[in-house]
């Protein structure tokens, strides 16, 4: 007899829980299908250079992260600062300009002032964003020596996620090198 | 009280004008079969950028730039399968709007069929015990003590 009263509390803890631990997922954050997988194949022409080739082979030996961005995405210019710092912290970053003009990217960079990119591939159209993805400026991905790609974050990076996932994963995959070579 | 009406009418009718159109792109294609192709998958798959609309709905550059490559690769013969894996291994299960059945999706395509089975036990249960509760009831009532009995008859035949 009591537990006639007992099931629709039940159920209505099943409900609270489920609503409470779904709505609190971010719908924007899409698991990447690439994570695990090798980067996909592209070559372009560099930005500041279009004589230059960028490749996906420039960004195997070493632990790198790829970021896309594009002067036309505000915020990409939040962070553009915590990019500098890492670049400064000694991780390669190449740049993969997504969807914009030769002449407003540069202008962008130069607004910028320092630019931390070791190298931009120039995606004018948008293509090889498709191959890796991307739906939503920016985007970094990490990958590692092998060119496999082990973590990616959608949206600007703030100044934590810098420091509490980006650079420990950078010398999770630094220290991973080293037996293998 | 009438303005308000004719305003709300008015923000109707020009909220369904402004519906989008969806795909506008004009496409030529070899046959019909293709453009069928074509035609239901940009329907079926989603466009990340703006979660809850297709690639036809969407007005995104991205959504643009799906449909054309989804345009070229049915032009050039590929089937519905290739088309799907295409957009599956680059932005993941996600941009199903029809999921494949998994392990992974099982809860999704029997959770309805299951909550609803659920349900209806639980209905049947309730309704079985309640009428269970009545023909006990009324079987009670329709016992009567022999006291009870001869009290009847005696009213039955007037003498009381």
């Amino acid at each position: 007899m009591r537990l006639r009263f007992v099931w629709p509390l039940l159920a209505f803890v099943v409900l609270v829980a489920l609503l409470w631990v779904g709505l609190s997922l971010n719908p924007r954050e899409i698991p990447s299908p690439l994570i695990g997988q090798p980067a996909p194949a592209f070559s372009l022409p560099e930005l500041h250079d279009p004589e230059k080739q960028v490749s996906h082979t420039d960004l195997l030996g070493e632990p790198v992260l790829l970021n896309v961005f594009a002067s036309w995405c505000v915020s990409c210019r939040h962070e553009h600062g915590v990019l500098v710092e890492l670049d400064k912290y000694g991780i390669p970053i190449y740049g993969l300009n997504y969807r914009d003009t030769r002449d407003d990217a540069l202008r962008y960079l130069r607004a910028a002032g320092e630019d931390p990119y070791t190298a931009i591939a120039f995606d004018e159209r948008g293509l090889v964003g498709i191959d890796w993805g991307v739906y939503a400026t920016p985007e970094t991905f990490l990958l590692d020596s092998q060119g496999i790609i082990r973590y990616k974050h959608i949206g600007p990076i703030s100044p934590q996620i810098a420091r509490d996932t980006i650079i420990p994963l950078y010398h999770q995959l630094l220290a991973e090198e080293v037996p293998s070579s | 009280m009438k303005s308000l009406l004719l305003l709300s009418a008015l923000l109707l009718v020009i909220g369904v004008l402004m519906q989008p159109l969806g795909a506008r792109e004009i496409l030529i294609f070899e046959n019909p079969e293709q453009e069928m192709r074509y035609q239901s998958l940009v329907r079926e798959l989603r466009c990340t950028v703006c979660q809850n609309e297709s690639l036809f709905d969407s007005n995104a550059p991205l959504a643009i730039d799906l449909r054309n490559q989804i345009y070229g690769m049915v032009k050039e013969g590929a089937e519905r399968e290739q088309v799907v894996d295409y957009m599956v291994s680059r932005y993941g299960e996600f941009v199903l709007y029809r999921p494949r059945m998994s392990p992974l999706t099982y809860a999704l395509w029997f959770g309805p069929i299951i909550l609803l089975i659920i349900a209806l036990g639980a209905l049947f249960w309730v309704l079985r015990s309640r009428s269970r509760d009545k023909t006990a009831q009324t079987h009670n009532a329709a016992t009567l003590t022999p006291e009870e009995q001869q009290r009847l008859d005696r009213l039955l035949a007037g003498k009381d």
